[in-house]
């Protein structure tokens, strides 16, 4: 059986590594901000504790005040899994970082969320429209878009 | 005086008997060794997760069949479980059992349209293919007995199945079972053994065991590169860790390495098969679920092996009729990220039977 971590241990692993990330438990994992992804990505990925190596799927929420993006980890080492998140407020330019760089499943999943949702991956080698035609006006997958 | 030389762009797709649907790649040829590689994707894109925002959680069921259109059952059973995780269900014994046995016949099914069309890639066109429809036309019969459908079955219901099986259905399915591993035999003869299929590709099209880590790979494509991750093992979902089953792996990740384990996931398959259905038992097979199903407010991800890899879906309750949101993660769509690994430096008719080991349907990848 795959073990969900338990989000307010891995919290507070998280900050005691990278006290600005504002990590908190959530209702399925783990929520840091957006400025420090990258890092904590990279750090769930890195320490042998967790030991990450495996992305199992990325996708986002629109929750109309906020976007939400969900990163579904996956050790295939210890067979343990966490949900983490972030979360961005800017409606006009919603931006995280690209964790390609980190887990290369990364690339279609990000061009999608980019496509649908509307929110850039800062950092991706090559983000740019995955299913619909370059020249579409909206993010259809938004709550706004009718 | 030498030739001067420059790279040459060629499109493959959207229409092409190779592509396996509207799929289009956008291929760069020295001559004809391939350069790089691009997929051009989203011609059958239906927009379904956005559909399914707008529907209840029942009508979405139709919806998951037309994903990947050769294994609709496996797509059934995929979202079932998230909402039943969701909304917190339990299942009648009997309705595990013929999950059990409706997802085992469909990876039988969409492995045998994988190897066959694989062959037909390789240049061995519509005979094998022939072969393996031989023996998919009678799992295609015994679904059309169950549910009247040949392709989308819609079959699966939120707290169990939409009916019983009728009685004529077990004798049929034991006949199968019984015969099936006569004919994978015929089949390993017919191609493991012929000297150009090997050729053309042990040691073709190899993706290493990190890199498949690394972009995702799941499935078939995972475990060809070496890595023993089955989401039936791993993470037993239903009733699967009742069963005694092996999990075939490859060593190498090249072409044959995809086809061996498909050819032996069969024959794990027809295992649990015997196995379910001497343990079937009797009683309903539907829950006692309201019609119009309100899940508590939350999220959910449910997760089974596809046939094509690991299919998930993530729910977003908001405790409406409708999810807040749905999303699939296809299986298919992340396997073709390594594409460009497994065919630089090869010719290009070594990326088209590469691109037919990697067994995409264009309906889950588009969605």
């Amino acid at each position: 059986m795959t073990r969900a971590l338990n989000g307010e241990q891995v919290a507070k692993k998280i900050i005691e590594a990278y006290p600005g990330a504002d990590a908190v438990a959530d209702r399925a994992g783990v929520i840091v901000n957006s400025e420090s992804l990258f890092q904590v990505a990279e750090f769930l990925k890195k320490a042998p504790e967790f030991d990450f190596n495996y992305l199992g799927d990325l996708t986002a929420v629109d929750y109309t005040d906020y976007f939400e993006v969900v990163y579904r980890l996956v050790s295939l080492e210890h067979n343990h899994s966490l949900v983490l998140k972030t979360r961005c407020y800017d409606r006009d330019n919603p931006a995280v970082p690209s964790v390609t760089k980190i887990w290369r499943a990364a690339n279609f999943m990000e061009r999608e969320v980019y496509d649908l949702m509307g929110i850039v991956f800062m950092g991706h080698p090559n983000l740019k429209r995955l299913f619909l035609w370059e020249g579409f006006e909206g993010h259809p997958l938004r709550r706004d878009y009718l | 005086m030498a030739l001067q030389t420059e790279p040459f762009i060629l499109n493959v797709g959207p229409q092409h008997p190779s592509t396996h649907g509207v799929f289009r790649m956008k291929v760069t040829l020295d001559g004809e060794v391939v350069l790089d590689v691009e997929p051009v994707i989203g011609y059958l894109h239906r927009g379904i997760e956005k559909m399914g925002e707008n529907r209840t959680y029942t009508q979405i069921i139709p919806l998951t069949d037309r994903l990947d259109y050769l294994a609709s059952l496996t797509n059934n059973l995929a979202y079932v479980l998230a909402v039943e995780k969701l909304a917190g269900i339990k299942i009648p014994e009997r309705a595990e059992y013929l999950r059990i046995i409706m997802a085992e016949s469909m990876r039988i099914s969409s492995h045998l349209m994988a190897v066959g069309f694989f062959l037909n890639d390789l240049g061995a066109m519509m005979t094998p293919v022939l072969y393996m429809w031989r023996e998919r036309e009678k799992l295609l019969d015994l679904f059309e007995m169950v549910c009247g459908q040949r392709l989308t079955y819609n079959y699966m219901r939120i707290g169990g199945m939409s009916h019983d099986i009728p009685e004529e259905f077990l004798p049929a399915l034991k006949k199968f079972v019984a015969e099936m591993p006569k004919f994978l035999d015929e089949y390993d003869q017919l191609i493991a053994k012929n000297e150009i299929v090997l050729v053309r590709t042990k040691g073709v099209g190899i993706l290493p065991k990190e890199t498949a880590i690394d972009i995702g790979a799941s499935g078939p494509v995972l475990r060809a590169s070496g890595v023993k991750w089955d989401t039936r093992k791993a993470d037993p979902y239903s009733i699967y860790d009742r069963f005694d089953f092996e999990i075939p792996v490859g060593t190498t990740g090249d072409n044959y390495d995809r086809y061996w384990v498909r050819m032996q996931e069969m024959r794990q398959s027809v295992r649990i098969l015997e196995q379910a259905i001497a343990q079937l038992p009797t009683g309903v097979v539907q829950a006692d679920v309201p019609q119009l199903l309100r899940p508590p407010v939350g999220e959910a991800y449910g997760h089974i092996e596809a046939p094509k890899g690991e299919l998930g879906f993530y729910l977003v309750s908001d405790n409406s009729i409708a999810p807040y949101r749905f999303h699939i993660h296809p299986p298919t769509l992340i396997n073709l990220t390594a594409l460009k690994d497994m065919v630089v430096g090869w010719k290009i008719a070594d990326l088209i039977v590469t691109f037919g080991s990697i067994d995409v349907v264009l309906g889950e990848i588009d969605r």
